[in-house]
């Protein structure tokens, strides 16, 4: 029996097991599919502190940013903290985003018009400025994923972190109240706590426990360029208006450009967010949107080719935090899910405050926002997370990606 | 379809044709110009309706087909035919070559093919009914010096000495599995090279009962018989390449008697200038997969898109024929473009033809059980050769991927990136899926084609919607 018992192993999973691990429990991890299967797999690998507000997410990100600096230390996964370049194109447009860096906290330089191109060589004409942030990073999330369940097996001990891919999580299994263990679809697996890691399935898995959680997919597509000979794009670079999308609450389609390269020499467009439910259809329409802003904001990528495209599912609470911390419903099963666009970002900072409550260790950030049941209509209909059902959301501006 | 039944002659200019937009919209779209492409378009505009077919080549022809310019009669049985036919489609329908598809789109009822050109133009062409015609590539297996220059797929030794004429090399060995390889080398002998065996890793059928001289017309057959005779080139089972040697290209190769599982029994060298290698066929369905249609698993282990006995896939609107609904040859495929073009054009398919058609399925069948893949060339690999060539993976980080917790091909590209390059895993994806110990599974290629990103925001899908 293992002290833990971790569902998922997407990045939040992976970084939940791995400080567990280090702070001495056992886990086990299991997993329907293969490691970063998941969104994880299906997502950038940006670390932004640069494209939230001030509030709980952005103290979040700021832990997680010195976080993934740390563990990049162990190696074996890409981790290049590069800088993020965020670019206006009117004046008001520049004001705001001053004004916004003012009130972040984090460390920034504002780019004059006439500075963009010593950040960025090839960014188009007549933009009116940026704000350059040099805290913002990048990792491989995949590698990063399985590099942190490798380091957690192999550094505490034989035997503290198991992975048991290709376990499909069906039920739970309780004493009263109590969640003491999960039915799998190869036989039941018992811990002292279960944490859902499962990402957009979250919902899913607080259901089968008989309580609500919001947890619902926006989908979104990235356009991967071939490899250039030449890095053309230092940094991440955005538009502003991916600042407002990302807050955005509208279900229909939204796009800004968010444009980098990567070690690999491609070049990765996005982001795209709408609410489309599971639908995996390739949609030319958006493609066609991504490419065009791509293009408007770096016109050398106009000959440059596209090879693949992808899309992912973030998943997304109605106030655009993510879900940390106790079940109050369901004693001994905890929730870190629900990170939207900025699972990837986030996810070491959640697996440690996770470990810190496991251990009966005071949190060093306040997990209160991130509370389960801070859902008005969540108090215990888990019909409540099936569909596409829109609450009204109460927080101003979210965390994601970028991409 | 002989192009003797022209009864109905389509004049070109009822494909309406915006010159201005260079988009077209007409009754069927055919994408592929090998034999089912154009036996399909052809029956189809024969019966009326107005077609457009679009292939990414320079000639109509597809892998059996491929000729160089102007080559009227030559070496490659059955070429007159087809050549009369494309002729005789180039009067009846609007012929869009050196065009790539890389996506379909759907809007109702209609859909609309996503062309570009080497000129990085887009074409669009709307169309009520679809003819995925798109052939198969090579399905080659990664062995030690698979990357050495001088090392060929069997079709692109084949495309080499059919396209331009180029002999391949002087000294040429052929290896692999299949019937096919026999045309490879008998071509390359015809051709002035020395080809020095045919290595065929399974007992197969033997040469006396060889597939293609068993299928082939009787001239055919012996011309295949007789030109493996005449040039001396010996036909060895049992036997493979299993390593290529050289310093900047080949220059030897490692031949093995294998056992029934492909594991090596014995190994002598061979010096050569020329490898061609294949291993059967992976059918090219990532359009028809984007659109929905449901595939099915077929005898070689590929997946391949289901069709009825009308070659009508599980998407509305959608057929296919040839290749990408399971390799057979050109016969087979000729023929099934042939019903696909009937088919659409609502006319009833003749028993005869679907008598023959089921024949020469099961004939395809019985091959991929005669010629089958087996584990054993997985020892034939070293911890450093590479899997994947556009991304150069070696086999090593293939498996650590899969002790980090990849579980299937998918997993394994995301965290060791096989297949994330240039050819989308065209290559290299059968060999990852085999690694990772499952079939193959559909590909997912949402952009079949690169397209630039300039393209790509033009893209007008307004013309979508009328
Ligand atoms: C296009 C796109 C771009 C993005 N870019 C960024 C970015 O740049 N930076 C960033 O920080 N974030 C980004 N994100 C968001 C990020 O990818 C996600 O927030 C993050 O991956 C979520 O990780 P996770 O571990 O919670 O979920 P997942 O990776 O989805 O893991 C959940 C796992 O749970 C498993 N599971 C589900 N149900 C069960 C069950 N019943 N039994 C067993 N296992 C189960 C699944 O198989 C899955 O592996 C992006 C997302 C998208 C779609
Ligand atoms: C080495 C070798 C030897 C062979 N020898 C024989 C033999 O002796 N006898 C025999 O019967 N068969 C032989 N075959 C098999 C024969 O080539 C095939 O059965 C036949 O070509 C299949 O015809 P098809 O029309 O299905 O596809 P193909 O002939 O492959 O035609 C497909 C066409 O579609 C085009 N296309 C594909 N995708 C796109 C796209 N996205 N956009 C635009 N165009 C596209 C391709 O360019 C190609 O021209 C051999 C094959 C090989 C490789």
């Amino acid at each position: 029996m293992s002290d833990v018992i971790v569902i998922g192993a997407g990045v939040v999973g992976a970084a939940c097991a791995y400080y567990a691990a280090r702070a001495g429990l056992d886990v086990t991890v299991v997993d329907r599919g293969p490691v970063a299967g998941g969104t994880t797999g299906a997502g950038e690998g940006n670390v932004l502190v640069s494209d939230k507000g001030p509030g709980p997410e952005l103290d979040l990100a700021l832990l997680s940013n010195r976080l993934w600096g740390e563990l990049a230390a162990l190696g074996e996964f890409e981790y290049e903290p590069k800088g993020g370049l965020v670019v206006a194109e009117t004046d008001e447009v520049q004001r705001q985003l001053v004004e916004l860096a003012g009130k972040q906290g984090v460390e920034y330089t504002v780019v004059p018009a006439a500075g963009l191109r010593d950040y960025e060589p090839h960014l188009a004409e007549g933009l009116a400025g940026g704000v350059h942030y040099p805290q913002d990073a990048q990792v491989q999330p995949m590698l990063a994923a399985a590099r942190l369940l490798g380091h957690g097996a192999e550094s505490y001990g034989h035997g503290t972190l198991h992975l048991r891919t290709g376990v499909t999580v069906t039920g739970f299994t309780r004493s009263g109240d109590r969640v003491t263990g999960v039915r799998t679809d190869q036989g039941d697996i018992l811990g002292g706590a279960v944490v859902n890691a499962a990402g957009t399935w979250g919902g899913e898995i607080a259901g089968l426990a008989g309580v609500a959680l919001p947890v619902l997919p926006r989908r979104g597509f990235i356009l991967v360029t071939e490899p250039l000979r030449e890095p053309l794009i230092r940094h991440k670079v955005y538009t502003a208006a991916y600042v407002t999308n990302v807050a955005s609450d509208s279900a229909d389609l939204e796009t800004s450009a968010v444009v980098e390269g990567t070690p690999a020499g491609t070049v990765l467009i996005g982001a795209s967010r709408e609410r489309v439910g599971f639908d995996r259809t390739t949609s030319p329409r958006v493609l066609a949107r991504l490419a065009a802003q791509a293009v408007a904001l770096f016109p050398a990528l106009r000959e440059v080719r596209v090879i693949r495209s992808y899309c992912g599912f973030r998943p997304y609470c109605p106030d655009h935090l993510p879900v940390i911390g106790p079940d109050p419903h369901a004693p001994g099963l905890y929730h870190a899910c629900g990170h939207e666009g900025a699972g990837i970002g986030l996810a070491p900072a959640t697996g440690l405050l996770l470990s810190q409550l496991l251990t009966g260790a005071r949190p060093e950030l306040d997990l209160h926002p991130f509370r389960p049941d801070r859902f008005a209509n969540s108090s215990g209909s888990p019909t409540a997370t099936r569909g596409e059902t829109e609450t009204s959301a109460g927080s101003s501006r979210a965390s994601e990606e970028s991409a | 379809m002989s192009p003797t039944d022209d009864r109905v002659g389509v004049p070109n200019d009822r494909i309406p044709h915006d010159r201005v937009r260079d988009d077209y919209t007409c009754d069927l779209a055919v994408v592929g110009g090998g034999p089912a492409g154009v036996a399909g378009a052809l029956t189809a505009a024969l019966r009326g309706l107005s077609v457009v077919l679009v292939d990414s080549g320079a000639r109509l022809g597809g892998q059996y087909f491929r000729h160089p310019p102007g080559a009227a009669r030559g070496g490659t049985p059955g070429l007159d035919r087809f050549l009369r036919q494309a002729r005789a489609l180039g009067e009846r329908a609007e012929v869009l070559l050196g065009h790539q598809v890389w996506t379909v789109t759907r809007d109702g009822d209609r859909l609309t093919v996503h062309c570009r050109t080497p000129d990085g133009r887009t074409v669009a062409i709307r169309c009520r009914d679809l003819l995925i015609a798109t052939g198969a590539h090579d399905r080659p297996l990664p062995f030690p010096g698979w990357d050495l220059p001088g090392v060929l797929t069997a079709g692109g030794a084949q495309a080499l000495l059919k396209g331009n004429g180029v002999v391949a090399g002087g000294r040429v060995v052929v290896a692999g599995t299949g019937p096919f390889l026999l045309p490879v080398a008998t071509g390359l002998a015809g051709a002035g090279a020395e080809v020095l065996g045919v290595f065929e890793a399974n007992g197969g059928l033997g040469l006396a009962r060889h597939p293609v001289l068993a299928a082939g017309k009787a001239g055919e057959a012996a011309g295949y018989g007789l030109a493996m005779a005449r040039h001396r080139v010996p036909y060895r089972t049992h036997q493979a390449v299993i390593a290529a040697h050289g310093e900047r290209e080949l220059e030897a190769v490692t031949v093995a008697r294998l056992d029934a599982d492909w594991n090596v029994l014995a190994t002598r060298e061979l010096a050569c200038d020329t490898l061609a290698v294949g291993y059967g066929f992976v059918p090219q369905i990532e359009l028809g997969v984007e659109l929905g249609c449901e595939t099915r698993q077929d005898a070689d282990g590929m997946p391949v898109l289901a069709v009825d006995d009308r070659q009508r896939t599980t998407a509305r609107g959608v057929w296919a024929a040839g290749e990408p609904v399971g390799v057979g040859g050109r016969y087979l495929a000729e023929l099934e473009g042939r019903i696909a073009g009937l088919a659409v054009a609502g006319v009833p398919v003749p028993g005869v033809l679907a008598r023959r058609r089921r024949r020469l399925r099961a004939f395809g069948e019985a091959l991929h059980h005669a010629y089958p893949v087996k584990p054993g060339w997985q020892g034939w690999l070293r911890d450093d050769t590479l899997v994947c060539r556009c991304e150069e993976v070696p086999v090593a980080r293939v498996r650590a991927a899969l002790e980090l917790g990849a579980t299937d091909a998918r997993s394994v590209k995301l965290l060791a990136r096989p297949g994330m390059g240039w050819c989308q895993g065209r290559i290299c994806g059968y060999a990852v899926a085999c690694l990772a110990g499952e079939s193959p599974r559909p590909p997912r290629r949402p952009i079949a084609q690169p397209i630039s990103l300039g393209a790509l925001a033009e893209l007008d899908l307004d013309f979508d919607t009328p």
